[in-house]
């Protein structure tokens, strides 16, 4: 089983045809479920045409009223990309995955603000996206690195996340859903509301979390861990050695005010019993030893 | 992107937050020339550059007589001005502000940034001015008040005035409070900034509210719609390295190691570091080349390393998702060759297309180390930069 996405999932790509969204929703289409899964694409203006097979629709509005599609996927350009999540928040979509890098901070403050209080999730802006191996992917990760099973994976970063998934899967251990929350300071979805949902999902046994430098979200992790996980947690923090005041790739990988730094994440992960590795190459033996404790 | 003090300051202007009278000039000729018929009390020169601290290492001089002024733009403009942002070899002093210098009565603090936990941007106030907020925050939290304004919305009087009670401003001053705080508000969302930051925030004798310093961070995202604020770049800031690399779209950041790291993707590219470090090495870089990693983007990445005499090795560690490994194994060829690559390379290959990636670089003719996984890469690099 998984989290947030499954095989009744329907989704709609936002910016289906720029060349990005074009060739991902290919990618996803071909993806297990992909044919069932896939069934619409919004880009003003072109309602009407189709995109490898795919009805494209004006607005997310009429793509939800024609194809009943839950779920949206945003390929959207930064300077657009906030509208176009507002948008699918006004649709009244259960989720909204953002992959669109580079959105202004005071873009994404005002559709936070306007989201709270809404029934939509947003998974996002500048990640990877969400799979649940077997069966859906969404986003632009590679499928074929993956493997159904029961450990969940969150984290922020894209490629550091098909290490460790790609880790798993040669040690043969599947993965429940593969969540990427992405690497700006204002997003949707955290790592703790991730962690609560894999605690919740039967068919998750234990979970990595990938942090990294900035903010204090690997730590409000840790304090809800020690008092309500019920299942083994692996993580691994990259930055250890990055330098403060840097924006290390990711707009919001950096260390401020001598906040967010990689020692004080992993000491608190440590403190709530996280099985925390400084070696990014050890992520998936960390986790096959977490199992058989 | 940062901002200097002047720039800052002529944000204020624009956004009615009272400032001292002053100009910068980036000719020591000008500023002696200007000071002779400047008629202040006294002056305050200001070394302008990014870094913070600049007091404390002599780029901030106060002058009572127009003698002891420019005996202070003598020694502050061309100085190498270092403090405990600039790292050990300073900063050279090309611009200077003078100001005329402001009768203190108290000073405060406020600062405005984006609060990442509540996803709302923060007011932030305290009593405690002119020393270092950092300090104040650690130390005494109870003394830094903060008020988080919900989106787009506007701050109202009752909770400034609140503010203004809590940092003990008397009633007289808080219709003034209020007005800056809506000021410092309305600058930060139409210029996009990050930060802003005045400290310290000073009332005069004449009980005036005044921004004795300026500090402004703008969005880096938000550039492309800010054109005015584009003209306040100023390139001698900025590490030759880091700005060639950011035109040819990589994210480049220069450290003190010896082993340069080219990784696709930022949280493998810190990843890296970490891994380089854990056995025993340093890092010279964080260089993230992005989901493309096209053979020009790796040839940027290898010229700047090869420039860089302290680098003794290099590690790629590419995880192929999209791209495909045999693109990016072609790529590195090419980049390799072009850039006739002497050091020592190590390459870690993994993900789509792995199988031809690592047949493309076997024939390439290409001298370099394979590694099978990152343990494997940082312990060979940190090995062959060791010699």
């Amino acid at each position: 089983m998984s989290i947030l996405v499954d095989r009744n999932t329907r989704v709609v790509t936002q910016g289906i045809t720029g060349k990005t969204g074009v060739f991902h929703t290919k990618n996803c289409l071909e993806y297990c479920f992909g044919e069932e899964c896939f069934v619409a694409g919004v880009t003003p203006g072109k309602g009407g045409e189709r995109v490898a097979n795919i009805p494209v629709f004006n607005s997310v509005r009429d793509a939800k009223l024609d194809t009943g599609c839950n779920t949206s996927v945003i390929y959207v350009p930064p300077k657009f990309a906030a509208k176009a999540i507002d948008e699918a928040v006004d649709a009244e979509l259960d989720l909204v995955v953002c992959i669109t890098e580079g959105i202004p901070v005071r873009d994404l403050v005002n559709t936070r603000a306007r989201m709270r209080g809404k029934k939509t999730i947003l998974l996002g802006p500048n990640c990877p996206g969400i799979i649940t191996p077997g069966t859906i992917k969404i986003g632009i990760m590679p499928g074929y690195i993956h493997k159904p099973g029961s450990i969940g994976v969150v984290s922020r970063s894209g490629t550091l996340t098909y290490e460790v998934v790609d880790q798993l899967t040669k040690l043969g251990l599947g993965q429940s859903t593969c969540v990427g929350i992405g690497g700006d300071p204002v997003n949707g979805l955290k790592h703790l509301d991730v962690l609560k949902r894999f605690n919740d999902d039967d068919d998750t046994e234990a979970v990595v979390m990938c942090g990294e430098i900035g903010g204090t979200d690997e730590e409000a992790c840790a304090r809800w861990i020690a008092e309500n996980m019920h299942k083994p947690v692996i993580a691994f923090i990259a930055g250890a050695t990055a330098p403060p005041g840097k924006r290390m790739g990711h707009a919001g990988a950096i260390i401020s005010g001598g906040e967010g730094t990689a020692i004080a994440k992993i000491e608190a992960l440590r403190d709530a019993g996280v099985h925390v590795t400084e070696n990014p190459a050890e992520m998936g033996n960390f986790v096959a030893s977490a199992l058989t404790l | 992107m940062k901002l200097h003090e002047y720039q800052a300051k002529q944000l204020f202007q624009r956004y009615g937050i009272p400032v001292p009278k002053g100009v910068a000039y980036s000719s020591k000729e000008a500023a002696l020339d200007a000071v002779k018929s400047m008629i202040f009390g006294s002056w305050v020169i200001k070394a302008q550059i990014h870094a913070g601290g600049r007091g404390k290492g002599g780029g901030v001089k106060i002058a009572t007589t127009s003698d002891t002024a420019i005996l202070a733009i003598n020694s502050i403009f061309g100085m190498q001005l270092v403090t405990h942002q600039t790292g050990p070899k300073g900063k050279l002093v090309e611009r200077i502000l003078i100001e005329e210098a402001v009768s203190i009565e108290r000073e405060l603090y406020l600062g405005m940034v984006v609060d990442r936990t509540s996803q709302q941007i923060a007011l932030m106030v305290s009593a405690d001015g002119g020393m270092d907020i950092e300090k104040v925050a650690n130390e005494t939290p109870d003394r830094l008040f903060t008020m988080l304004i919900d989106g787009e919305k506007k701050i109202d009087m009752a909770t400034s005035s609140e503010l203004s009670e809590k940092i003990g401003l008397q009633q007289e001053l808080h219709v003034g409070a209020d007005e800056l705080f809506q000021n410092v508000y309305r600058l930060f969302l139409e210029c996009d900034a990050s930060l802003v930051e005045i400290n310290p925030l000073v009332i005069t004798e004449d009980n005036r509210l005044i921004a004795a310093d300026a500090k402004v961070t703008i969005d880096d995202n938000a550039l492309f719609r800010q054109s005015e604020i584009q003209e306040f770049r100023d390139p001698s800031e900025e590490d030759i390295n880091e700005s060639k690399a950011a035109e040819a779209g990589l994210n480049f950041i220069s450290l003190n190691g010896n082993i340069g790291c080219l990784v696709n993707g930022a949280g493998l590219a810190m990843a890296t570091m970490d891994i380089i470090k854990l056995h025993g090495g340093e890092p010279a870089n964080f260089l993230d080349v992005g989901g493309g990693a096209n053979a020009q983007q790796v040839a940027v990445a290898f010229q700047i390393m090869l420039q860089q005499s302290t680098v003794k090795a290099v590690l790629v560690n590419i995880f192929g998702g999209i791209m495909r490994c045999d693109v990016i194994a072609k790529g590195i060829v090419e980049a390799a060759q072009e850039t006739a690559m002497s050091l020592p390379l190590i390459i870690r290959l993994e993900g789509t297309n792995v199988i031809d990636g690592r047949e493309i670089l076997a024939q390439s003719g290409l001298n370099y180390i394979s590694a099978t996984d990152m343990d494997d890469a940082a312990i060979k690099a940190v090995h062959a930069a060791a010699g």
